[in-house]
C-alpha cells in the first residue's frame, strides 16, 4: 500500500517536472570524488588529484590487475642488460589536447617536474640520472643504479606526461593550467568549478582509437560522505570509485539492487592502518612496552566487529595482497595475560588505581571507522593492561598532522598508502635519514635501524624479483621484531557504482585509472 | 546605530570591519597547521622542500605582522587576495558562491517571515484555537531542533523515502535543457534546503508575530478604532498589523547575520554550493585569504543590512521620521 502511494506521488510529481523541464542527457556519467584544488597529479599525490589527473593526462604505461606494466603512451620499451638504461618508444602521432605533438622533451620535462614537486618524486626518480632525447619519439632513461620500481613509477598516476610548453613557464604550483589542465589523456577539461565539480569532455583525438567510450564525465566533489552516499542511492551520482563511507554501510549498500559495491581495485594502493609510537620518549622507546601493547590488540575483533569483515587483519608493514608480502613475521597473539606479564616483568608497577603509566593517543578525522574506532577501542583495552589513554580529539586532520609531524605525541593512529612498489610508498616510514620534523608521512616516530636501511637500499636496486622479495621478507620480519609500528588492519575504502554503468577500470590502481571503457548502458 | 549621523555610522562601520579582519586573522593563525600543510596533505603529503616552496609562494614564510600589513594594504586597494588552496582570486571564488547563498538565505527568510507572520496573526486572533496550539508546538519543535538534524530528516523523508526532490547540489549536472528548464531545476533543488533553513526562523517569526499582534490588539487605539465603527478587517490589517510588524522588521535585520551561520549547516547537508560551506571549508584548510575575504564580505553585508533596516524602519514608523 505505502510503496504504491509513494510510487504514485513520485510519478505524478515527476510527470509534472519532466513536462516542464526538457530532456536530460542520460549518457553523461556523474562520478563522485573528493574535493581537489588541482587536476595536475604531477605536483600532488592521492585520490584528490589522481582521479581527474588520470583522465586528463597519460603516462608511459598503465599497470594491469596483476601490477604488470602495459603499453599506454609508450608502445614498447627496451631494457639494457645491465638494467641501467630504459628506452621508451612513444606512440607515433600522439598529441596533446591543444594539438601539439608529444615528444621525448615533454617526457624529460615531466620527470624533472615530478622529481622536484611530487611527494614521492625523489624516491621514484632520484635514481634517474638523466632522460636523453635522441629523437622526438624516443625517451631514454639513464639510471645511476638499477631501479626496479621504475616501471611502476611511469604510470599515469605517478608520471603524467605534461606538455612542456604549457607548464614550463613560472612556478608550476600557481600555473593556471593546473585546473584547466592540458594533457593527452582520454578526456579534456571543459570546466573547473572550484570546490564543486570538474566537467570532462571526450578527447576525440585520443591515441587509442575508439576510446574513451563515454562522451562526458562530471567529477562531482563530495566532502561529506553521507551526502555522497545518499546521492549514489538516489541515482544522482553514477559511481564513486573510492569512498570512505565506513564499513557500517557496506552490507546495506550491497543489498541495494541498483548498486554494485566492489573491493577489487585497491591492491595497488595498499592502504594500511597502524599505531605509531614516539620513540624519542620513554616508556614508548621500550620494546617491551610496545610488545605488551601488541598483545593487547584483538585484530580479529577489529575486523569482524568494527569493519564488517571487509578489511583484513594486518601484522606487518605490507598488505597481504602486495606481491612482496610475507607470512614469516613475528606474531603477537591476542593475550592480555601475556601483555600484563611483560609489563610486570619490565618493572612498570601499577599504582593504587591500577595505572602503570599514561599516554596520549591521537587519531585523524579522515578515517572514522578505521582509525577512529580503533582509537576508541584502544582506550578501554589498554586500561586492562594498566595504560591510561588520554584520547586527544583533533577537530580536523591538520591538527592531528601538526602534532604527529612535530613529535608532540605519545601514540598516534595513522595510515599510509604503500602504492604498487614499496620504494614508492613504504620506505619513507623506515629510513633513518627520513626524519623530517614538520613533515607528515615521513619517519615521524624516529625509528632507526641501520640493518633495515641497508636492506631497503639493496631492495631498491635489486632487479631480480625473487631476490627482491626475499629482501622485503627480511625487512618485514625485522619490523615485527622491532615494532616501531603496530599494524592493525588494512583499510578498504570500497567503491560503489550504479548497475547501469559498465566498464569501470579494474586494474590494480583502478580507483585512479583512465575510465576508458566506462559508460552508461 | 539609530540617531547617529551617516558619517558617524560610516566611521564605526570601518572600525568594525578592521576589527573583524584583525580578529579573524589572529584567530586563524592560532589554529595548528597552515595552508601549505593542508594543501599538501590533501595531495598526498610533501617533502620539506615542497612545503617551503609553497610557503614562500604565498608569503607564509614571512612574520605574521608583515603578512597582516600586506593583506591590509591589498584590501585597501580593493584586492581580496588569492586563495592558496584553490590558487584562484578570492573575489571570484566568493562571487561564484554569492548567488547560491543569497538565493537560499533570501528564499528561507521570505518564507519564514511571510508564513511566520501569517501563522502568528491567525493564532493571535483566536488565542485558544487549534491554529494557536499548532503554532506553539511547531515553533517549539522548529526552534529547538538543530538545523542539520532537521535537514537530515527532511532529506531522508523527501529525497530518499519519497523521492520527490534531489538530495544534493543546486543543479542536475546531467541537465541539457534551455534556460527555463534550468530555472525549474534550480527551484526543484531549492525546496528542501530552503524549507529546512526557514523552519528555524519560522518558529521565531510566528511567535514574535503572535505576541506583538496580541499586544497590538489589546491596545487603546484598537478599542478606539473599533468604537468608531471600523470593520474588523481594517482594524486588524491596517491598525494592528502595521504596529505589530515593527518587531519583525527589527529581528529580520538582525538575523541576516545569523542566517549565514545556519546556511553553513544547511549547505553542508544538502551539498548546496554556497558561501557558508566555503567559509567552513576554508577554516579547515587554513586558507586565510579566502576565510578573511568571506568574513569581510559578510561583515560588510551585515552593516549594509543594518543600515537598510534603519531606513525601512523610518518608512514604516512615522514616529521615527518626526524625531
Amino acid at each position: 500500500m505505502v510503496p504504491a502511494i509513494r510510487g504514485l506521488l513520485a510519478a505524478l510529481f515527476f510527470t509534472a517536472m519532466i513536462s516542464a523541464a526538457s530532456a536530460k542527457d542520460d549518457k553523461t556519467l556523474v562520478v563522485g570524488t573528493i574535493t581537489t584544488p588541482t587536476v595536475n597529479n604531477a605536483v600532488g599525490s592521492g585520490t584528490a588529484p589522481g582521479t581527474p589527473g588520470t583522465q586528463v593526462f597519460a603516462g608511459l604505461v598503465e599497470l594491469d590487475d596483476h601490477f604488470v606494466p602495459q603499453p599506454y603512451l609508450a608502445t614498447s620499451w627496451d631494457v639494457s642488460p645491465d638494467k641501467l638504461t630504459y628506452t621508451f618508444h612513444l606512440r607515433p602521432g600522439a598529441r596533446f589536447h591543444d594539438g601539439t605533438p608529444i615528444t621525448s622533451e615533454d617526457v624529460a620535462f615531466s620527470v624533472d617536474t615530478v622529481r622536484a614537486n611530487h611527494p614521492f618524486g625523489r624516491s621514484m626518480f632520484g635514481p634517474v640520472d638523466r632522460v636523453e632525447t635522441p629523437d622526438p619519439q624516443t625517451a631514454v632513461f639513464v639510471l645511476k643504479q638499477p631501479h626496479p620500481a621504475l616501471l611502476a613509477s611511469v604510470t599515469t598516476l605517478l608520471l603524467p606526461i605534461l606538455p612542456k610548453h604549457v607548464y614550463a613557464n613560472g612556478p608550476i604550483r600557481t600555473n593556471p593550467a593546473n585546473t584547466m589542465a592540458i594533457g593527452s589523456g582520454p578526456f579534456k577539461v571543459a570546466e573547473f568549478k572550484a570546490g564543486q565539480s570538474i566537467t570532462l569532455e571526450r578527447n576525440p583525438d585520443f591515441f587509442l582509437p575508439g576510446k574513451p567510450k563515454s562522451d562526458r564525465i562530471i567529477l562531482r566533489f563530495f566532502d561529506d560522505m553521507q551526502a555522497a552516499r545518499l546521492s549514489l542511492e538516489n541515482g544522482e551520482t553514477d559511481a564513486m570509485l573510492q569512498t570512505s563511507f565506513g564499513y557500517g554501510d557496506f552490507d546495506r549498500l550491497k543489498k541495494n539492487p541498483k548498486l554494485e559495491v566492489f573491493t577489487d581495485t585497491f591492491a595497488g594502493l595498499g592502504i594500511v592502518d597502524y599505531l605509531e609510537f614516539n620513540l624519542r620518549k620513554a616508556p614508548f622507546n621500550d620494546i617491551r612496552v610496545r610488545r605488551a601493547i601488541a598483545h593487547a590488540i584483538d585484530r580479529k575483533f577489529l575486523v569482524e566487529k568494527f569493519q564488517g569483515g571487509v578489511t583484513k587483519q594486518l601484522e606487518g608493514p605490507l598488505p597481504p595482497d602486495s606481491p612482496f608480502a610475507t607470512k614469516d613475521l613475528t606474531h603477537y597473539a591476542y593475550d592480555l595475560k601475556e601483555a600484563n606479564r611483560i609489563l610486570d616483568e619490565a618493572g612498570y608497577k601499577r599504582d593504587a588505581d591500577g595505572i602503570r603509566f599514561k599516554a596520549t593517543l591521537d587519531a585523524p578525522t579522515f578515517s572514522p571507522d578505521g582509525l577512529g574506532r580503533v582509537a576508541d577501542y584502544l582506550k578501554p583495552q589498554l586500561k586492562k593492561i594498566g595504560i591510561e589513554i588520554d584520547r586527544r580529539i583533533s577537530p580536523d586532520t591538520a591538527t592531528w598532522a601538526k602534532r604527529v609531524s612535530n613529535y608532540d605525541y605519545d601514540i598516534a593512529m595513522s595510515q599510509i598508502y604503500n602504492y604498487p612498489d614499496p620504494v614508492i610508498g613504504t620506505h619513507r616510514l623506515f629510513l633513518c635519514k627520513n626524519q623530517i620534523k614538520g613533515v607528515m608521512y615521513t619517519n615521524t616516530g624516529g625509528y632507526c635501524n641501520p640493518k633495515v636501511d641497508e636492506i631497503l637500499d639493496q631492495a631498491a636496486r635489486e632487479t631480480d624479483f625473487e631476490k627482491r622479495k626475499a629482501l622485503y621478507a627480511r625487512f618485514q620480519k625485522i619490523i615485527t621484531d622491532d615494532l616501531p609500528y603496530i599494524y592493525t588492519t588494512t583499510e578498504l575504502p570500497y567503491g560503489v557504482v550504479s548497475k547501469d554503468v559498465v566498464g569501470r577500470p579494474r586494474t590494480a590502481l583502478g580507483t585512479m585509472a583512465p575510465m576508458l571503457e566506462m559508460e552508461k548502458k | 546605530m539609530r540617531g547617529g549621523s551617516v558619517l558617524g555610522q560610516l566611521v564605526s562601520a570601518c572600525g568594525l570591519l578592521f576589527a573583524v579582519v584583525l580578529f579573524n586573522f589572529v584567530v586563524l593563525h592560532l589554529a595548528p597547521g597552515d595552508v601549505a600543510e593542508t594543501l599538501t596533505s590533501a595531495t598526498g603529503g610533501a617533502t620539506k622542500e615542497i612545503l617551503d616552496q609553497v610557503r614562500h609562494l604565498y608569503g607564509l614564510d614571512q612574520p605574521l605582522h608583515v603578512q597582516f600589513l600586506a593583506y591590509l594594504s591589498r584590501l585597501l586597494h580593493g584586492d581580496l587576495g588569492t586563495s592558496a588552496y584553490f590558487n584562484a582570486p578570492v573575489a571570484g571564488l566568493i562571487l561564484d558562491r554569492l548567488f547560491p547563498t543569497a538565493l537560499l538565505v533570501g528564499t528561507a527568510l521570505v518564507l519564514a517571515i511571510v508564513l511566520g507572520a501569517m501563522l502568528g496573526i491567525v493564532a493571535a486572533r483566536r488565542p485558544g484555537g487549534i491554529v494557536n496550539s499548532l503554532v506553539s508546538v511547531l515553533s517549539l519543535v522548529g526552534y529547538s531542533a538543530p538545523v542539520f538534524w532537521t535537514g537530515i530528516l527532511v532529506l531522508l523523508a523527501f529525497a530518499s523515502w519519497l523521492p520527490l526532490f534531489p538530495a544534493q547540489g543546486m543543479v542536475d549536472p546531467r541537465l541539457s535543457g534551455g534556460p527555463i528548464a534550468r530555472v525549474i531545476d534550480v527551484l526543484h533543488h531549492l525546496v528542501l534546503p530552503a524549507v529546512t533553513l526557514a523552519s528555524v526562523y519560522l518558529a521565531q517569526y510566528s511567535r514574535l508575530a503572535r505576541t506583538s499582534m496580541l499586544d497590538a490588539l489589546g491596545a487603546d487605539y484598537i478599542r478606539t478604532a473599533r468604537a468608531k465603527g471600523l470593520g474588523e478587517h481594517t482594524v486588524v490589517y491596517k491598525h494592528a498589523l502595521r504596529n505589530a510588524i515593527l518587531p519583525i522588521v527589527t529581528v529580520a535585520g538582525v538575523q541576516v547575520s545569523h542566517l549565514l551561520a545556519g546556511a553553513v549547516l544547511v549547505e553542508t547537508v544538502f551539498g548546496w554550493p554556497g558561501m557558508g560551506r566555503l567559509a567552513y571549508e576554508s577554516i579547515l584548510r587554513r586558507d586565510a585569504p579566502l576565510m578573511l575575504g568571506i568574513l569581510f564580505c559578510t561583515a560588510l553585508l551585515v552593516i549594509v543590512v543594518n543600515m537598510a533596516t534603519d531606513l525601512l524602519y523610518r518608512a514604516i514608523d512615522p514616529r521615527i521620521r518626526t524625531q
